[in-house]
């Protein structure tokens, strides 16, 4: 029995294709001896020498520690930390409080930062979508020979710092800014157009940060189509928008879902936008928390604050995971 | 004389070899030598960092650039010694930064005075300052020094270092001085100014007008209920809550708000680049000082010298006049230029009886719940 024989000799080095042979024949004689179809798991691992077994997690180690000390430590603490009793003026004691627990449960103001972050985030998601899919569409069917350079120019905005990006919407919709400067000096308008510090522009900051995102997961999935099945749908009768509607555009929704997913993520955790674009009243979650740890020294509730975040955004991407696969996000980088 | 660990080593040495010590004692106090260094903490590692730089974290902007040109630039140039700047928009992001690092992290801090001053105490992140070290304190008015006694018993922490006020700047295009005197803190929530209205994003400046423009004394509120309509009642009106100088300056100037509560020195510097701005300082205006302010576990020595370096008249009147606030010397005892007596807030008598400061005790007593409730409601609760 040859467990490699669907590969392609000719396609593995030698020596690689020699190891998986011998492998393959320690599962052989091992199955051969103990038949029993539940135990074949156990035979393949066990055919695995200790050295091999070890390898995957000496590669993963660097990783999986990285992880574990930015990551998964900081977690545990912060959620620690939400259990701690907040003693007032920035002073706070370990101990096992719920208080910080019930007051988000309880209190309908945390209750409105979520929806009102659901609420921009779906939003944003929408008009990324919206804008993001044409632009990745030209990029992928362009017959332009230095596609590169496309995307290329698609990524240039990230060399340029987050916050200096954010900024420059200030002097584009501010009362002095380019836009309105130029209907005034067109006359089309006599007062300056109200665009800045309202949910408008917190929804364009975001916009303009996440598009990217979203172009480039749909051009991945755009870019792993068949060309001859819209070819052959065209030659059975499809009109070109019919081609799209029943070839291309549903062979591209994993990574539209997978673009959806990262803008609303990311657009729900955010708290800069809304800070230097947004009005008294345009916040996100994000800025609660902003306002607990920062403004009113309560780590406690802050912590509390940022799991419940954590955990919103985990549920959103579980779920995404179990109808689409996460997969879907890990082919668009790597491509 | 201060005598370096290398020197020293070098003395044990000659005298092992001079014969002036025992072997056994030599080695004795080569192995204490080898214990106290294996010892040696993070902390310790980075005081004696430290020695070749002092850390200090102010507003930026133009008061930065002031003390960048007129202070630092001459005291690394007379001790050889670096000053590295940090900047903040809002003092609570430097408290949290010091609540979040070790001891040491931070050394001198541009902190918003008496009040601030309280809550680092209250949290133990003050230090004691040797006064004798720090000479030029003697310039400083002591109607300013006193209160920080106070709260400090054991010893300074801090040297007051300049004061000011947080007025209402008005564009004189749009609101007429007669007008801006007329309403006062109440052309803060004028309702035909709506969307063109800015106000500093702070509790305490919040709370603060909302006690004026309800007739009460912002030291003693006795209807805390009222002062929050207030603040609702201008959030309607808001166009931006803005957190930090340089926003004012930049919503000021390009017109996007036409009324706002700011700094008196951000203002008189708007005034003198030529922008229409006025400045008024409503009765029982918000004053405050500031000062500089050494945190536990800084290099005490080199901090000091540089503190008592920027109390030196010249220097703190150089550093003024670029600020644009007044300083904390006494005018009594120092005198000051002309530019300095006509900047905003100036006390010519140097008593400080015609400001009103925050009652450190009062505002420290409210703090938690009156944050926790504005940054309610400027989210619109």
């Amino acid at each position: 029995m040859r467990v490699t024989r669907a590969l392609n000799e000719k396609s593995l080095p030698i020596i690689r294709y020699q190891q998986l042979n011998c492998i393959a024949d320690r599962f052989a004689a091992r199955i051969a001896n103990n038949a029993s179809p539940k135990n074949i798991k156990n035979i393949m691992s066990d055919a695995l020498t200790v050295a091999e077994r070890r390898r995957p997690w000496l590669l993963l180690a660097p990783t999986l520690i990285t992880l574990a000390v930015l990551m998964v430590i900081p977690m545990i603490i912060m959620f620690t930390y939400s259990f701690h009793v907040y003693l007032g003026n920035g002073r706070d004691q370990p101990d096992f409080y719920l208080g910080n627990w019930a007051e988000f449960f309880t209190d309908g103001y945390y209750h409105y930062g979520i929806w009102q972050t659901a609420r921009i985030a779906a939003i944003t998601t929408v008009m990324c979508a919206l804008m993001g899919y044409p632009a990745a569409y030209c990029i992928a069917m362009s017959r332009f020979r230095r596609k590169w350079m496309l995307l290329l120019l698609l990524i240039l905005p990230f060399w340029i710092s987050f916050i200096i990006r954010t900024l420059s919407w200030i002097h584009i919709l501010g009362e002095q800014g380019a836009i309105n400067a130029t209907l005034r000096w067109l006359g089309l308008i006599s007062e300056p157009i109200p665009m800045l510090y309202n949910e408008g522009s917190v929804i364009m900051g975001m916009i303009h940060f996440l598009l990217p995102y979203m172009i480039l997961n749909v051009y991945v999935s755009l870019e792993g189509i068949d060309r001859n099945l819209v070819s052959a749908a065209r030659t059975l009768g499809c009109t070109a928008w019919q081609a799209f509607r029943e070839v291309t555009l549903p062979l591209s929704l994993p990574g539209l879902a997978a673009g959806c997913l990262l803008c609303f993520v990311l657009a729900a955790g955010s708290y800069v936008t809304p800070l230097i674009l947004g009005g008294p009243s345009n916040f996100l979650f994000g800025n609660l928390v902003f306002d607990a740890v920062m403004a009113e020294l309560n780590w406690p509730m802050g912590a509390t604050l940022s799991m419940v975040l954590l955990i919103l955004l985990g549920a959103i991407a579980a779920i995404y995971s179990r109808y689409m696969g996460l997969s879907r996000i890990y082919k668009g980088l790597s491509r | 004389m201060k005598m370096d660990t290398t020197k020293r080593l070098e003395r044990l040495v000659e005298r092992y070899g001079n014969g002036g010590l025992e072997r056994r004692t030599f080695l004795g106090l080569i192995a204490a030598a080898g214990a106290s260094a294996g010892i040696m903490t993070r902390w310790s590692g980075t005081a004696l960092a430290a020695v070749s730089e002092v850390r200090f974290d102010g507003w930026g902007g133009i008061v930065s650039e002031a003390l960048r040109k007129h202070a630092f630039d001459p005291y690394e140039a007379k001790t050889g010694r670096t000053v590295v700047e940090g900047t903040f928009g809002d003092e609570i992001d430097v408290l949290t930064k010091v609540k979040a690092s070790e001891p040491g992290a931070l050394h001198v801090i541009h902190s918003s005075g008496i009040e601030w001053y309280k809550r680092y105490a209250d949290l133990g992140f003050t230090s004691v300052i040797n006064e004798a070290n720090v000479p030029n304190l003697k310039y400083v008015m002591t109607a300013l020094i006193e209160p920080f006694r106070k709260v400090t018993p054991e010893g300074l922490s801090a040297a007051p270092y300049d004061y000011g006020t947080t007025g209402i700047a008005y564009n004189t295009k749009y609101i007429s001085k007669e007008e801006a005197e007329e309403l006062g803190a109440n052309l803060l929530i004028k309702p035909e100014l709506k969307g063109k209205i800015g106000a500093l994003d702070q509790m305490s400046t919040r709370v603060w007008y909302g006690a004026l423009q309800t007739g009460q004394d912002p030291n003693n509120i006795e209807d805390i209920d009222a002062v929050w309509a207030k603040a609702r009642e201008q959030r309607e009106l808001v166009k931006k809550y803005w957190g930090s100088g340089a926003e004012l300056m930049d919503l000021l100037s390009r017109e996007e708000i036409v009324v706002t509560d700011g700094w008196s020195g951000r203002i008189a510097h708007l005034q003198q680049e030529g922008f229409p701005i006025g400045y008024l300082d409503p009765p029982n205006s918000m004053a405050w000082m500031e000062d500089m302010l050494i945190l536990k576990g800084a290099p005490m020595a080199e901090c000091e010298e540089l503190v008592n370096f920027m109390l030196e008249p010249d220097v703190a009147i150089a550093v003024a006049e670029g600020q644009n606030y007044p300083p904390a010397l006494d005018p009594t005892k120092v005198t000051l230029t002309e530019k300095i007596k006509n900047l905003p807030a100036f006390d010519p008598t140097g008593t400080m009886k015609n400001l009103t400061f925050a009652d450190p005790n009062y505002w420290a007593a409210h703090f938690d719940e009156w944050e926790k409730q504005w940054n309610r409601i400027a989210k619109g609760a």
